[in-house]
């Protein structure tokens, strides 16, 4: 419920996503500020980007962005402002170093791991020699009535 | 007083799920069959008493029962009709209910239509089924009661979350569902026949309806829950990776490896274990997703219930049941072994090629929804892991999945021949590559996602059309034609679903690379321009709802100077819940959607307008129609219901010559 009113808090003054002053006279500009601010994490939101999300909070952060920008900063210098400011937090797309590593590199190991059980099970299928029909009784058996 | 019966029902019901659980078991291992009979009843009675709760709870909430807590926290007397019903399930407790209601409607199932099934298989999966649903009664009598009465009922109820009083979503739950539910009978299967000991085609004949049944469930309610957010959350976005779609998404990945591998053990008595293993883990992600809705453990806007008491619990139910099943697994699985050979190419080993994607790509999901946690909890790190990483880690499964499909799909069963499959493939491949080319041509801004979608979609979609055509003889058309009326229903279900894939592959890079966007601020009857479209705001108006209080637009769409469409999107507030909603006005085309979205009034008297083109949205969902239609076609296949193979359990191996 505390969650909720949280919520409540921010949603009663509906501020929505990209607002039209916002946007900046150069488009070539203004596509960069979009390109990261959608990689970009909402702060007070659940799982949006600052593009989408409709939080005050999150429209100071599409301003400041674009102030950078106009200042002439680099795309990863904007980046690396606002998460030192808010920290790693507001990456929707977690950094390629340290543990993360296990993340990024988790899918193609298993990938690999799979691959390599289902080559083996495969092979294995492939080279099995098909069941025999008979048990050893009635082959013991079949035997038997041959020999006879 | 119809509250206290439904309690008492519900409480009646969990004492059949105790006997329920028990005696069939025993009977199965003893050999008794009137203990075995058992289930049968208890199973059917407990589908009705869970009924009864279930009518009782949705009565309370149709006549706004306000001594019921539950029907004061999210209820109110002037909601409409159908969201007084929903709001059964808008809830914690009452989507808890929901959710044994279906375990209990898939228990009753089992005895509808298991009556192929052998006595003692059917007592095991009973037992099995119902020791799960005991579990669901613990946690809903003990933690989450749906009819608990308040001493001092107030004058009306608090409503519903404004977002859930919606069409789409009132029956995006329910679908849910009876996806994840459906999950649990190939559960009980695969435990059953571990208790059992056997597995074998027969065994995979009978547990195959369930996973399609519970997959064709899954899609429906995932592509619900999509279109919802296309359309309520104001910006057009469909999927968003967040936990809980993350959580829907895993077991519907799972459960499309499991249709597959239940193929490979009916034909050919191979990957038993896997398929076994594969069936305790689908479910498995089925609780994992409950928890994670439930616990609100991974915040996300769907956590609308985070009591730690109840995550705990139904971290408990999770690790009782997967760690169970998985010792069980471990102790028994060596036992399974393989008889059937298949060569290396050949549709079996395709099949295992399509696994080893579905699994690893639902694995890729997994650890990107559990990464936040695992951080914060190991390393204190506050981090997250959002639609980028799930863009660049998943989407290439997908893209080879559909590269492998079509030649999968003709390769021969047992021996197959790669040249022959790519020999008979290669015009469709020209076909398609050709088309991409020419897209990539014609599109202004030379991105390559909109033309490789076309030719992944189109090489999806041709294939499958190949499939059905190749296999309709030699004659005349009319004569195929005749013949390919005449194939199994699965065949067509399979071509059906494959197709679906295909088309909602296309829609979704189609939309991700030829969307259009306009944010402006538009003044009172000045027009502005959008793509191929002259758009006016015509005026802006409060409009009184039932519970909402609306800002109205209304604006014209025109198209080279006629009118296209009169829209009228809204921004409502929901006084009763104090909350704010955005009503997108969308005008739906074959081709692509218009959909606008009216925000605050500007400084200079003209209000923030978004227009958004939309090109193929409604494919996407058409698509996932498509793919839920092939797996109901491919569920009415006769095969699936004639006695399959009651007496053909000692399968022979056939040597591959």
């Amino acid at each position: 419920m505390k969650r909720f009113l949280i919520l409540l808090a921010f949603l009663a003054t509906p501020l929505y996503a990209v607002q039209p002053d916002e946007i900046l006279s150069d488009p070539a500009l203004e596509a960069r500020a979009r390109e990261i601010s959608q990689g970009l994490r909402c702060p007070v939101c659940q799982n949006e980007n600052i593009d989408d999300s409709n939080a005050p909070i999150s429209r100071e952060l599409r301003i400041l962005l674009r102030e950078r920008l106009v200042e002439g900063d680099t795309d990863q210098e904007v980046v690396d402002f606002i998460v030192a400011r808010y920290g790693e937090y507001v990456l929707l797309e977690p950094v390629k170093s340290g543990a993360n590593l296990i993340l990024w590199w988790a899918a193609p190991l298993m990938l690999v791991l799979a691959g390599g059980i289902g080559f083996v099970t495969v092979r294995n299928r492939a080279t099995a020699k098909p069941e025999d029909d008979l048990s050893e009784d009635e082959q013991k058996r079949l035997r038997e009535i041959l020999d006879a | 007083m119809i509250a206290e019966l439904g309690h008492f029902s519900l409480i009646l019901a969990f004492g059949i799920a105790l006997v329920q659980m028990i005696v069939p078991m025993i009977g199965a291992h003893k050999g008794w069959r009137n203990w075995m009979a058992v289930g049968d009843p208890a199973a059917v009675s407990q589908l009705l008493l869970v009924g009864v709760a279930f009518a009782a709870l949705t009565y309370s909430f149709v006549v706004s029962d306000f001594s019921l807590r539950l029907v004061v926290l999210n209820s109110h007397s002037a909601k409409p009709m159908l969201y007084k019903i929903s709001g059964v399930w808008g809830n914690h407790e009452g989507s808890m209910l929901l959710w044994l209601l279906i375990l209990t409607l898939f228990g009753a199932c089992a005895v509808f239509f298991g009556g192929n099934l052998p006595a003692t298989l059917k007592a095991r999966v009973l037992a099995v089924q119902s020791t799960v649903s005991v579990a669901f009664y613990l946690f809903i009598l003990l933690t989450s009661n749906p009819f608990i009465r308040l001493e001092v009922p107030p004058f009306d109820g608090q409503d519903l979350n404004p977002l859930l009083q919606d069409p789409g979503l009132a029956f995006h739950p329910p679908f849910l569902y009876l996806g994840y539910v459906g999950l649990s009978m190939a559960f009980s299967f695969a435990v059953a026949a571990l208790i059992e000991g056997r597995v074998d085609a027969a065994w995979a004949r009978w547990v195959r309806p369930w996973t399609l049944a519970a997959w064709v469930f899954l899609t429906i309610g995932i592509a619900l829950g999509s279109w919802w957010a296309y359309y309520e959350l104001g910006w057009g976005g469909f999927w968003f990776w967040d936990p809980v779609e993350n959580a829907s998404f895993m077991p519907w990945l799972l459960a499309a490896a499991l249709l597959h591998s239940a193929i490979v053990v009916e034909k050919r008595e191979a990957l038993k274990s896997w398929t076994i293993l594969l069936a305790i883990l689908a479910f498995g992600f089925s609780l994992l997703g409950t928890f994670i809705v439930r616990s609100g453990v991974i915040t996300s806007v769907h956590a609308f219930a985070n009591d730690p008491e109840r995550g705990v619990f139904i971290l408990a139910i999770l690790f009782v049941f997967v760690g169970g099943a998985l010792t069980l697994y471990a102790l028994r699985a060596g036992a399974m072994e393989a008889k059937g050979v298949f060569s290396l190419v050949s549709r079996e080993s395709a099949l295992v090629v399509n696994n080893i994607l579905l699994a690893v790509s639902a694995f890729v999901v997994f650890i990107g929804t559990i990464w936040p946690l695992v951080a914060e909890m190991t390393m204190g790190r506050a981090l997250s892991v959002g639609a980028p990483f799930f863009n660049a880690a998943f989407t290439p499964f997908m893209v080879v999945l559909a590269l492998v499909l079509p030649l999968g799909a003709v390769l021969a069963w047992k021996r197959g021949s790669m040249g022959r499959a790519f020999k008979e493939m290669t015009p469709i491949a020209i076909l398609s590559v050709a088309l991409g080319a020419l897209v990539f041509a014609l599109q202004t801004g030379k991105s390559a996602l909109g033309p490789v979608g076309v030719m992944l979609g189109l090489w999806v979609v041709l294939g499958a059309l190949y499939d059905l055509w190749a296999r309709s003889g030699r004659q005349g058309i009319a004569a195929r034609l005749a013949r390919m009326t005449r194939m199994p229903r699965a065949d067509w279900g399979k071509a059906t679903a494959h197709i679906g894939l295909g088309v909602t592959i296309f829609a979704i890079a189609g939309l991700t690379a030829w969307e259009q966007e306009d944010i402006r601020t538009a003044q009172v009857g000045v027009p502005f321009t959008v793509g191929a479209y002259d758009i006016t705001l015509d005026g802006v108006e409060r409009v009184q709802g039932p519970n909402y209080i609306s800002t109205m637009a209304t604006m014209t769409v025109r198209s080279a100077g006629d009118v296209v469409a009169v829209l009228t999107p809204e921004k409502r507030v929901y006084p009763v819940a104090a909350m704010p909603t955005t009503e997108a006005s969308i005008r739906n085309g074959f081709l692509s959607d218009i959909y606008l979205v009216i925000g605050d009034p500007q400084s200079d008297g003209g209000y923030a307008v978004r227009t958004y083109i939309k090109p193929f949205a409604n494919w996407i969902w058409g698509g996932c129609i498509l793919m839920a239609l092939g797996g109901f076609i491919s569920l009415t296949d006769r095969r699936l219901r004639v006695a399959a193979g009651a007496a053909k359990s000692k399968t022979r191996a056939v040597p591959a010559e």
